[in-house]
């Protein structure tokens, strides 16, 4: 009951999907989109498991006075704040993501340059990482640290300035090789989900029910 | 929104831009303080969108608006996601293996049909170009071509890489190289542009120094 009934749902679900896309008629025709509907809700009663075990994780640091309980506060105000701004959004305007809602508000001034902020400060560790990273130890080092200087030379005004060749080095390398190994790599990967999903749908790879 | 709105919105967002960049000095608390409610936020935010752009819709509008079969059959996903809630209660903990075992399933069904559609076939259909003569696009789609199978075969370890299998790795190699230094680039370029942004925003809409 434990192992076999998840096993038999996993197996039974893809199976399924894997027919409605082979057979597009009914019964099967409209199984894709249902089962994609499925999929979705039940996502969203994961989210809130997620949410829920972030909110107990913090709560149990405050209440135990562990080291950083401060910060676990401002967490927990900052979650409990942005959900009671969308709930007030969805009653006041029928939509959180109306302009005029508080949820907004958070969104624009909060998350925003929050995220943004995160990403911009990446460039600096990405350029301290390239100096260590980049040295031209033997050819195939060197091909990165070539490619690298003329993408990045290529893609500002620069570049362009310096030489007309730089734009246009990065265009074909971005067009031709980058390209290929991008594709190759991904065609590998693909690859291996496909047989990844097989072990999983056969009953082989049962790590998910641990 | 009003511009007091705006203005205090600006000034939040001026003092949680400066609370990261604090990291740049080193970690401290101003900075931790920035990161734990950049999860607080981030963490409501996906709840309501969850909630508002999925579950909302598609099973408690669904249940109000469809008839027959099609409102009840949404009791299915419905249980599933209660289901998964049991994770609260150690004695029915294990029965949140069903929902999970549901969008393992729904994963790996996709995982065969979608990657095979969406990425197997266009990739190889993009990739098997015409040579049309001595010219320079029939050059590119040869180089192309080559790139995508060495990468490929550089990835296969069933073999020791000897003879030609050896030589088409370390061709392959070299298209990866070139590959990653240029994605890396792209990369490295697309986070200035985000960094240029954000100083932007702190000289021109926080400081006004700049227009």
């Amino acid at each position: 009951m434990k192992r076999t009934v998840p096993l038999l749902i996993t197996f039974l679900t893809g199976f399924f999907l894997i027919v409605s896309f082979f057979v597009p008629h009914e019964p099967f025709g409209q199984l894709e989109q249902r089962l994609l509907v499925w999929f979705a809700i039940v996502s969203g009663f994961a989210m809130l498991l997620g949410v829920d075990s972030l909110f107990r994780a913090h709560l149990k640091r405050i209440i135990r006075a562990r080291e950083g309980r401060w910060h676990s506060l401002a967490l927990l105000l900052s979650l409990v704040v942005t959900l009671a701004v969308g709930i007030i959004g969805f009653a006041k305007f029928g939509s959180p993501f109306h302009m005029q809602s508080p949820f907004m508000f958070v969104y624009t001034y909060g998350i925003i340059p929050l995220q943004a902020t995160m990403f911009a400060l990446l460039a600096f560790y990405i350029a301290s990482a390239s100096y260590r990273a980049f040295r031209a130890r033997n050819t195939v080092a060197t091909l990165l640290l070539v490619s690298a200087v003329i993408v990045m030379l290529g893609r500002v005004p620069i570049g362009a300035a310096i030489s007309q060749f730089f734009p246009v080095a990065q265009e074909w390398i971005m067009d031709v090789p980058q390209l290929a190994a991008k594709r190759g790599i991904q065609i590998g990967a693909a690859l291996g989900a496909v047989s990844m999903s097989l072990r999983i749908l056969l009953g082989i790879e049962r790590s998910y029910l641990s | 929104m009003g511009s007091t709105t705006m203005l205090i919105g600006t000034w939040i967002a001026g003092f949680l831009t400066l609370a990261i960049f604090s990291f740049l000095y080193k970690d401290n608390p101003v900075y931790k303080l920035a990161e734990h409610i950049y999860v607080g936020v981030s963490a409501g935010y996906w709840l309501i969108y969850v909630a508002f752009f999925d579950v909302y819709p598609m099973l408690i509008q669904g249940f109000q608006n469809e008839t027959g079969i099609e409102k009840w059959i949404l009791l299915v996903p419905g249980a599933l996601g209660l289901i998964m809630l049991s994770r609260w209660f150690p004695k029915t903990a294990w029965l949140s293996r069903w929902p999970i075992a549901f969008t393992v399933g729904i994963g790996a069904g996709l995982g065969i049909t979608a990657n095979i559609q969406g990425y197997v076939m266009p990739q190889l259909q993009a990739t098997l170009l015409p040579v049309t003569g001595w010219n320079i696009v029939s050059l590119n789609n040869v180089i192309l071509t080559v790139g995508v199978i060495t990468t490929i075969l550089y990835f296969y370890f069933s073999k020791p890489h000897k003879g030609a299998l050896g030589w088409m790795a370390r061709v392959g190699i070299v298209f990866i190289m070139v590959s990653f230094g240029a994605s890396f680039g792209y990369t490295l370029m697309a986070r200035i542009s985000l960094l240029i942004g954000r100083l932007y925003f702190l000289l021109s809409d926080l400081l006004h120094v700049i227009d």
